[in-house]
């Protein structure tokens, strides 16, 4: 009766879980392609105004540095965390207090910094970060409270309480009553990598994250215990690993990081409070974290792409007036055939109805 | 009559208005969690009912259209769900999360003409007699249909779960659904249709924000009440009637949150407009913090992936 069905490995494929990324960018792209093509726009235009065009120029690339980096650094946090199980989904609003906090030393020592500033926003921004990811770790530890919906719920918050502080404290007093901060002074900016594009010294964290992420899960006694609590956890809870440090440690651990990504952008390419901070990062991340297999390594690549989907909406929105949402779409639909393909790692595919299961006597014999 | 008690019938009437989207979301989400799934996309699912639903409204001048194909538009991106998770058997919480991902993004492609454009209101009920009645007849009888069905839907569910053979079936495939298998049910096919049902809930769900509650089409209309309504499951334990008090419940606060303004009391609009998720947050720990009650309710078999051969 059926025709295709899956049929169990005997061990997951190692080739596939390299494969299957790649194998969903190909789908999305044709996806994209029939996509502009029922729109009505020239399909090889569209993609290439969209994926070729942006990053065709040293400035291009940079700015895929750029909007790379907040990804990386939110996504390595939250692959982390999803290896032990622990679903923080929200890392926007991590991010969103990283900046409130970072941002908030630049606004009080605004007039009298110093070289210490800028440092002091860092762990500011940080700080911010892992307290706003201490709350689901705590509910979940101290009360069993689902930190996939409390960390969601946080995010909402937390761009209600930057709405508030634009509107409010945090308001630049010379600004006409818009809700924007002060420009930061040059002591609070991040400093730029390469001359002629917006690269920051945020990059470069991001890059840390990636090695001490790698460091972490590949080499450390720590990164064991999480590896085993995401497989079995009761084989974890036998070896006596404990579950509540690692969840406090993965969320403070992806909130930190989170916070700094979030410091990174307001003191890196923004220069300011805003209540815009981020177009969605901290959600994105969760599509990176994946799409890099949860690997640091990957993470890196899959950092790169994502910023690309994100240039590529401005550029093609900006060449063909092409809808800014179509970012999101793309992003949704790269995860779903990524989601899709995985069953290959650990199924194959097979045409035609099962055929009769092996009796012992037949094994036996073979 | 004074002041005071001629504010109780629009309060009444925005409280149970403000409750029907989460109601429908939450009940759909009900019935998918009891048959062993559990879908975080209703948020997505929501999106996309209700900018469908607002399209269609827009174009036809019908709202029950809308209301129709926003279900059809729910259950379809749930489809994608239940293909992916049941058939080609991918992590649940990955793939909840990819669909409202996926949801916000194609939601605001589709809505991009209809920013700002005006639509039919939808039918009142109207009772002579009683909607007519003093302080509290047009807030009980003279609601948007959708409204009362939204509470028809409580007992219909219940009933359907609790008083059906087939709801004992879905239950039982939640519970187990390696013993439901070998029973010689077909799980996949129960939890596909459950799915699919959670869906056009959420699709109705979110048409009535953008067909009846606001009404128009703004990108993230929903606002995360798709998430609410997943706290709102957890909160009544898995169990209809209580669906419903944890609706009017978050109803009664996102009213609170417009009246305490209008009371004249000064906090800040952007710190009341927080109440809503903390309320949740609150709610969510006092409900949780009762790990056996939560155990003893929750479907044993839930975010679970099935398959017949393993």
């Amino acid at each position: 009766m059926t025709l295709l069905r899956l049929e169990p490995r005997g061990e997951a494929s190692r080739a596939m879980v390299y494969l299957t990324p790649l194998i969903a960018v190909a789908l999305t792209l044709v996806s994209g392609f029939l996509l502009f093509w029922a729109m009505g726009f020239d399909p090889v235009k569209a993609l290439h105004a969209f994926f070729i065009e942006p990053v065709s120029s040293v400035r291009g690339v940079g700015e895929l540095a750029v909007k790379a980096t907040p990804l990386v650094l939110c996504a390595i946090g939250l692959a982390i965390g999803f290896r032990a199980n622990v679903w923080n989904i929200g890392a926007e609003g991590q991010l969103t207090l990283g900046a409130i906090v970072g941002g908030g030393i630049a606004l009080a020592f605004y007039g009298e910094g110093g070289w210490w500033l800028l440092p002091l926003m860092i762990v500011g921004g940080m700080v911010g970060g892992a307290l706003w990811a201490a709350i689901p770790a705590f509910l979940r530890i101290r009360f069993n409270a689902s930190e996939i919906l409390t960390s969601l719920m946080l995010n909402y918050v937390a761009m209600h309480l930057l709405n508030y502080l634009m509107h409010g404290p945090y308001r630049d007093p010379e600004g006409f009553a818009f809700p924007e901060s002060r420009l930061f002074e040059a002591d609070a900016v991040m400093p730029l990598l390469v001359a002629g594009t917006r690269v920051h010294l945020g990059s470069l964290f991001a890059l840390l994250a990636v090695a001490g992420g790698w460091f972490l899960m590949a080499r450390t006694f720590i990164g064991f215990q999480i590896k085993v609590i995401g497989l079995t956890p009761t084989a974890a809870g036998y070896a006596g690993f404990k579950q509540t440090r690692i969840i406090w440690l993965t969320l403070l651990l992806s909130g930190a990081l989170a916070g700094l990504a979030g410091l990174g952008e307001v003191a890196g390419p923004i220069g300011q409070l805003n209540p815009t901070i981020s177009p969605g990062y901290g959600y994105t991340a969760i599509i990176v974290a994946f799409l890099g297999r949860l690997h640091p390594v990957g993470i890196l690549l899959a950092g790169f792409l994502m910023a690309l989907s994100f240039i590529g909406g401005e550029a093609a929105q900006i060449a063909l007036g092409l809808p800014k949402a179509i970012t999101g779409v793309f992003q949704g639909m790269l995860l779903f055939f990524l989601l899709a393909t995985d069953v290959l790692i650990r199924y194959r595919l097979r045409f035609g109805a099962k055929t009769a299961p092996k009796t012992i006597a037949g094994r036996a014999a073979a | 009559m004074s002041a005071d008690l001629a504010l109780i019938g629009p309060v009444l009437a925005a409280m149970l208005t403000a409750a029907t989207p989460l109601l429908f979301a939450a009940l759909g989400e009900l019935v998918v969690e009891k048959s062993g799934v559990l879908n975080l996309g209703v948020e997505g699912m929501m999106l996309v009912g209700a900018v469908c639903g607002f399209a269609v409204t827009a174009q036809t001048g019908s709202s029950s259209a809308g209301f129709a194909v926003a279900a059809l538009a729910g259950a379809g991106t749930a489809a994608l769900f239940g293909v992916l998770t049941l058939l080609l058997l991918a992590n649940q919480v990955a793939t909840g999360l990819a669909l409202t991902l996926f949801g916000v993004g194609l939601s605001a492609l589709i809505g991009q003409g209809f920013v700002g454009i005006p639509i039919p209101d939808v039918p009142e009920l109207n009772i002579p007699g009683l909607t007519d009645l003093p302080v509290i007849g047009k807030a009980l009888f003279g609601q948007d249909v959708v409204v009362y069905l939204g509470l028809a839907m409580v007992p219909a569910v219940h009933w359907f779960l609790y008083g059906t053979r087939r709801g004992l079936i879905l239950r039982a495939v939640g519970e187990n659904h390696a013993a439901a298998h070998a029973l010689g049910y077909k799980v996949i096919r129960i939890r596909f249709l459950a799915v699919l049902f959670g869906g056009a809930m959420s699709g109705i769900a979110g048409a009535y924000l953008s067909l009846d509650y606001t009404p128009m089409w703004a990108e993230g209309i929903t606002a995360g009440r798709g998430w609410i309504a997943l706290a709102l499951v957890v909160f009544a334990t898995w169990k209809p009637g209580r669906v419903l008090l944890g609706a009017w419940l978050f109803g009664g606060v996102t009213i609170a949150q417009l009246h305490v303004q209008g009371l004249g009391i000064d906090i800040p609009s952007q710190l009341l407009s927080m109440l809503p998720y903390l309320a949740t947050v609150v709610v969510l720990v006092l409900i949780s913090r009762d790990i056996a009650r939560i155990r003893l309710n929750a479907p044993a078999s839930l975010g679970k992936v099935f398959h017949p051969d393993a």
